[in-house]
């Protein structure tokens, strides 16, 4: 007996590593084995709650790319809405041009890019945004821009390879066709060129009654933009005894000063409409002309 | 600042580091993973008892383990070189530890090439032990041996650069004192 402890006492480091071992290689196989350890339950709770901490950090570091890819979703959902396709009208479908058609028959009226801002200013009269998509892109003049929240931001004048110039709607040789929500009366959206939060709108018929805080969008007419998207909200209402139109202050439903992500909206049909016009109008003149 | 808070500090900071930085930063190649934590073990005075030193190990390991989700694995291999780290010394500064000038390895307590030799030794240990688990659920015996020549250089190069960026100050230790 004696020997014993003599050996163990001579030995006990030797029999503590080998007790550890033992205790550390049944954790690891037991816990392969039954996915649970000891104390396992308690550690994870310190262990996750640290964890959790990180997390919080580390997400910030993430954060612009999280939104850039939730700006993606959004255009790629955007472009499946139903309002940007027209319903075929039986007596039109066998007139097939380039325009693409979905599976059900119906025409694609608009088609959304998305892009980002790279430079913006609301300081001066004549205030343009430059984007970050150009012609290489697919990006043409006249096209409108829309901020995320799709409110309307202004319209493609220029372009180059890659980026493109948009009019803001703060600028004064800006004219947009816009619709009271609801009335549907028709009017037009300028800039005086002061206040970069209020826009004007002349045009409304005072036959119409008008209360502060009535939405104004964008006119079915537009051949850039799509219809019935939000500029703005009425702000207040100029007296104007000489006419017997309304003079409106609107309210900006985009915020200007902060624009980062935008979306650019084609029209497809407005070519040939545009042309159609053009078309139209020389014909009468040609009718019109003398000796004919 | 007295040993114990001191290695209470370290014990804290190595494991954090091991699992907040070195785990999460993208990795190197599938093979490497850069080890650092069981430095700490490296680093314990030289007077400390060698059950103690064991029980430190297992603890050591094992709250990494929990981290890593792999409870035994790490425990399992700072108990190892926590059990052959007085071994290593020995063979390296043969001299009882009452006769030791300094507190701990480091260095510059026992030169360049004995503290190389004996944090090669011990990390090959480390790595070798924790791999070879590893290996007995899965992977074939070449990744084994790629694995370990991989992760032991990294680890070592970790160890140097640490040693070279935060240098320990050394009391020589006297009698008179």
């Amino acid at each position: 007996m004696r020997n014993i402890f003599l050996f163990i006492g001579r030995y006990f480091t030797f029999f503590v590593f080998l007790v550890f071992q033992v205790l550390a290689l049944s954790f690891l196989f037991r816990y392969n084995k039954f996915h649970r350890a000891v104390g396992m339950g308690m550690a994870n709770e310190l262990t996750g709650w640290m964890n959790s901490k990180y997390a919080n950090v580390d997400n910030y570091f993430h954060l612009k790319q999280e939104s850039d890819r939730i700006h993606r979703v959004n255009d790629s959902l955007i472009n499946l809405m139903k309002a940007n396709f027209l319903n075929a009208d039986t007596a039109t479908t066998f007139v097939r041009d380039s325009i693409p058609y979905d599976t059900l028959g119906h025409r694609r009226r608009y088609i959304w890019r998305d892009a980002e801002v790279v430079s913006n200013s609301v300081n001066s009269d004549r205030n343009y945004i430059q984007i970050n998509r150009g012609s290489k892109q697919g990006i043409k003049d006249n096209m409108g821009v829309l901020n995320s929240d799709l409110s309307l931001v202004g319209i493609v004048v220029n372009t180059s390879d890659n980026f493109s110039q948009v009019m803001s709607l703060l600028h004064v040789k800006n004219n947009v066709n816009a619709i009271m929500k609801k009335s549907g009366n028709a009017g037009t959206i300028s800039w005086d060129g002061k206040n970069p939060l209020l826009l004007t709108m002349t045009g409304v018929p005072k036959s119409d009654t008008i209360a502060k805080g009535d939405t104004v969008l964008t006119g079915t007419y537009s051949l850039s933009f799509p219809p019935l998207k939000m500029i703005g909200t009425v702000a207040s209402i100029v007296k104007d005894n000489s006419s017997s139109f309304y003079i409106l202050r609107i309210k900006t439903a985009a915020n200007f000063q902060n624009l980062q992500h935008v979306f650019v909206v084609e029209n497809l049909q407005g070519d040939e409409q545009e042309s159609l016009d053009k078309a139209t109008r020389k014909k009468i003149d040609e009718l019109k002309k003398p000796g004919k | 600042m007295s040993d114990l808070v001191k290695n209470i500090f370290r014990f804290t900071l190595f494991i954090l580091v091991q699992w907040f930085v070195l785990f999460k930063v993208p990795p190197l190649h599938r093979f490497i993973i850069p080890y650092i934590y069981y430095l700490f073990i490296l680093w314990l005075p030289f007077s400390i008892p060698r059950f103690w030193l064991l029980v430190i190990g297992f603890l050591t390991g094992l709250s990494l383990d929990y981290f890593t989700q792999t409870p035994g694995l790490h425990a399992a291999a700072c108990v190892l070189i926590a059990y052959i780290r007085p071994f290593i010394i020995n063979l390296l500064l043969p001299k009882d530890t009452s006769e030791f000038n300094y507190r701990e390895p480091s260095p510059r307590t026992m030169g360049w090439t004995p503290y190389a030799v004996y944090v090669l030794v011990l990390t090959l240990f480390h790595h070798g032990y924790m791999l070879f688990l590893e290996w007995l659920s899965f992977g074939s015996i070449l990744t084994f041996f790629v694995k370990l020549v991989a992760t032991t250089g990294i680890s070592f190069l970790l160890i140097f650069t640490t040693e070279l960026l935060f240098p320990r100050k050394m009391r020589f230790r006297t009698n008179t004192a």
